[in-house]
């Protein structure tokens, strides 16, 4: 394959983006201090480390320190070495060479070789993972080249292929400590987790912290510079604020701090707030409805639902100003994103026209038609979106009948399709080929089944359209494809897109590099340090 | 004869209750919307049908109802717990972790508001109508009609973010002290305030009660009669008067351990406690069928067992309780 191949000049970019990230992150900062502990907080308690077998937000954040996959990626997306120092794609699109890093270990001693980079693709990831499942379709052999050298073979090009392989998405796995296992999932070697990355696990107190201590094994020389890393269970939002604000604890991420309390954090001089690190998830909040009833069916009525709604006010009053009016499927940050667009403006007037023009005439209460909402059960900031939502709709005609359930409840609701509106969020891993399409596309009409498209659109163009895009080489007319994708969905308008939201990792000054690229807190923390 | 008959009488109630309990729970449970299947894969941030099937396979869900009800009572006979979906380990282990925590800062707060609120409230009958009486009453309301969570929150903002006396959440300081003195003292301070929250409020009902019922006992012919005889005004209060009074208190006490084991559910979320509360709240929202039902067993043996000490402490205080029954 050698002589077809051609270098995408990952390495030089790669290489480039670590720098400026490094100099990003280390700016007007001294040199890097070895030693010392860094205590996070982490909420709901992982109910496991082995990241493989459970892939929620906690068991990602901890096992991203134990585990480590082939890349990682900048803060601009660009994929960067990671366990891969290097990659070439084939001409045809069909071969994805990946040159290990020499020298590394097990956190156990084992020596890593290229055959745990095929048995973690081939054996264990598509059983217990449903993302690696799902593109492993569509490769045909993952081979072992030399001890440092492994080539996956796609059956048709897939240029989002580079987005596949993160930590979090597809951690890799000791073949010695897993080959003679039948069952992945329960094996009570999930408990004793063994990976390459910077760090191990030292001591679970359940309930009350993990903590995790430097792997001697670990294959970047000096690195990490801290000697543990304790990850402290605190299940309440305002007590993980005071915490942070006593000194308790040093880092918090992702939605830990409601977001009132957060400009009140910012103005506490021992804490740095940022919003940097969550890129390559870049969480896009929608209104999710239910494109099978009446009068929710009709696009006008949708379009009039999101005239009536003043997405500014929202961003500035009930997020304090954490995140982005969204312009449609696609968050700013996501690759192929078409910035000719312009979000929906506020325009309860025009609402109000389009509902005339259905017909849809207001009672003696002034109430022109009713629909219910099922508030988002993840803490109070969405109980006052759902709250918000009601009085918009209200000013137009739409009366809003607010029924609750609890997290369980209301996935289960969601995916039964027993719902009228909801809100709800997805991530976009960089690449829209990775799982934006997933709520648009027909093929992913699943009753029951979580992460599935629940609003029930359906339109051939656009599924055609998404599958189009998932095998284009050529980014220009990746361009194109995605750009007709996007004005398709602004007009029809399945989904009633919110907000480009913006988590927040909220550090003590003492605190150095942490989020050192696109992954954030779900990275290694190899660079991370204490004063 | 007969309190031996009145003692396996009760024991007898109570193993009955607890079978009860564990088959309601079971059912009750289940009615909830959403199954654990549906949680896990819902925080996984992706799924198919192939991954719902095989967590439902891996927790018994697949089974029909009567089945499922079979296995949990045969494992229960021999105090199987199960596997927790969740974490994927045995139940049992993890009820054992997390037992001691719970005892810890309830069997503390029962003490300090059984005897505190017992004081409280006698001070105030003794003193009926006067400034100790109105203080220990406004006192007792105060933190009888605030919500446990408040308490609690503004004790962790008084003591631990403005004052930085005492931390504001966990069992001990991470990373502290691990031996003798120092740990012992990190132990006790990490204790005060989840246990002050749960004190205040029970205090103040056992202040209440204890006022109202030596108001009354007070008020009663023996106890004049033993002024007259020039008895001590102590030995009249603590032995003749609270003696009788105390009777009522004990019952509520007895009731009062259920609710104080639910009330640890608000404070252990509060203030990070890892125990038997706050997996049980995990457990609610995770749909953990099996380490709820674990803990609601555990508790209502819990339950179950106080209210005998109680009915034994009623025989012992008061003899024709048992002549009676």
């Amino acid at each position: 394959m050698k002589p077809h191949s051609r270098s995408v000049g990952p390495l030089i970019a790669g290489a480039l983006t670590a720098l400026a990230a490094f100099s990003f992150a280390t700016t007007g900062f001294a040199e890097p201090k070895h030693g010392g502990t860094l205590k996070m907080a982490i909420n709901p308690e992982p109910p496991t480390l082995m990241v493989a077998v459970n892939p929620q937000t906690p068991v990602q954040i901890v096992g991203s320190k134990i585990y480590e996959g082939l890349l990682d990626y900048s803060f601009d997306l660009k994929p960067e070495p990671s366990l891969a120092k290097s990659w070439t794609v084939s001409a045809d699109g069909l071969t994805y060479d990946f040159k290990l890093q020499d020298g590394v270990k097990w956190s156990d001693g084992a020596p890593f070789s290229a055959e745990d980079v095929v048995f973690s693709f081939t054996k264990f990831l598509p059983e217990t993972n449903v993302g690696v499942r799902n593109y492993m379709a569509n490769v045909e052999s993952v081979t072992a080249v030399s001890p440092t050298e492994v080539a996956f073979k796609l059956k048709s090009p897939k240029p989002a292929f580079l987005y596949s392989f993160s930590a979090e998405q597809a951690p890799i796995i000791p073949e010695h400590v897993y080959k003679d296992e039948k069952d992945f999932r329960n094996s009570p070697k999930n408990a004793n987790p063994v990976g390459t990355g910077p760090f191990m696990l030292d001591e679970w107190k359940h309930g009350e912290y993990i903590k995790l201590k430097r792997n001697p094994n670990y294959w970047q020389k000096g690195k990490p510079y801290l000697d543990a890393l304790y990850f402290v269970v605190i299940p309440d939002s305002a007590s993980r604020a005071a915490a942070l604000e006593n000194g308790e604890i040093d880092a918090t991420s992702f939605n830990d701090i409601e977001v009132f309390d957060i400009p009140r954090l910012r103005k506490v001089p021992t804490l740095k707030v940022s919003t940097k690190g969550y890129e390559y998830l870049s969480p896009m909040m929608w209104i999710e409805v239910n494109n099978r009833q009446k009068p929710l069916s009709d696009p006008r009525f949708r379009k009039a639902m999101m005239y009536a709604i003043d997405r500014e006010f929202i961003k500035d009053n009930i997020w304090n100003g954490l995140g982005e009016v969204a312009v449609g499927p696609l968050a700013h940050s996501t690759l192929y994103f078409d910035k000719s667009m312009k979000p929906y403006a506020y325009d309860p007037k025009k609402s109000t026209e389009l509902l005339d023009e259905m017909g849809l005439k207001p009672d003696a209460n002034g109430v022109r038609a009713r629909i219910e909402m099922m508030p988002l059960p993840y803490g109070e900031v969405w109980t006052r979106m759902a709250e918000y939502v009601k009085q918009a709709l209200a000013k137009v005609g739409i009366a809003v009948e607010l029924k609750g359930a609890d997290v369980a409840g209301w996935r289960k609701k969601f995916a039964d399709w027993d719902y009228q509106t909801t809100f709800t969020y997805g991530y976009q891993y960089a690449d829209p080929a990775v799982r934006v399409g997933r709520t648009y596309t027909s093929d992913n009409i699943k009753k029951g089944v979580p992460f599935s498209n629940e609003s029930g659109y359906s339109n051939p163009e656009i599924d055609k359209l998404f599958s189009e895009g998932a095998q284009e080489a050529d980014p220009a007319k990746r361009q194109e494809i995605y750009s007709k994708i996007q004005h398709i969905l602004y007009d029809d308008l399945p989904v009633l897109w919110i907000m480009e939201m913006k988590f927040v990792t909220i550090t003590n000054v003492r605190v150095h590099d942490l989020v050192t690229g696109g992954t954030g807190v779900v990275s290694s923390f190899a660079n991370a340090y204490v004063d | 004869m007969r309190t031996a008959r009145y003692i396996l009488g009760r024991i007898l109630k109570a193993f009955l209750i607890v079978l009860a309990v564990a088959i309601m729970n079971f059912f009750l449970i289940r009615i909830a919307p959403g199954d654990p299947a549906t949680v896990i894969a819902g925080q996984s941030g992706d799924a198919d049908a192939i991954y719902l099937q095989q967590l439902r396979s891996d927790f018994g869900l697949d089974e029909p109802m009567p089945v499922q009800l079979g296995i949990y009572l045969k494992k229960l006979a021999v105090l199987d717990f199960g596997m927790s979906y969740r974490e994927r380990r045995p139940v049992s282990q993890i009820i054992w972790e997390r037992l001691p925590p719970t005892l810890e800062i309830t069997a503390s707060a029962f003490v300090l508001a059984l005897f505190a609120g017992v004081l409280l409230g006698t001070v105030a009958a003794v003193n009926r109508g006067g400034v100790w009486d109105r203080a220990a009453t406004a006192f007792s309301l105060v933190f009888y009609a605030t919500p446990l969570f408040w308490v609690g929150l503004l004790l962790v903002l008084v003591f631990s973010v403005e004052l930085d006396w005492l931390p504001a959440f966990g069992r001990t300081t991470i990373a502290g002290p691990d031996s003798g003195l120092p740990t012992l003292l990190d132990r006790l301070k990490h204790l005060v305030l989840p246990v002050l929250t749960l004190t205040l409020f029970y205090l103040a009902l056992y202040a209440r009660m204890t006022r109202a019922s030596m108001v009354e006992t007070l008020d009663m012919d023996f106890i004049k009669t033993a002024r007259a005889k020039g008895i001590g005004r102590a030995r009249i209060l603590f032995v003749h008067a609270l003696r009788n009074a105390v009777l009522p208190i004990l019952t509520l006490a007895g009731v009062q351990v259920g609710q104080l084991l639910s009330g640890t559910i608000i404070v252990e979320t509060i203030f990070g406690w890892p125990g038997l509360g706050l997996l049980a709240f995990n457990a609610v929202l995770q749909r953990d069928y099996n380490t709820l039902l674990a803990v609601f067993f555990v508790t209502s043996i819990l339950v179950v067992l106080a209210n005998l000490v109680v009915d034994g402490l009623y025989v012992l205080i008061d003899p024709r309780t048992a002549a009676r029954t």
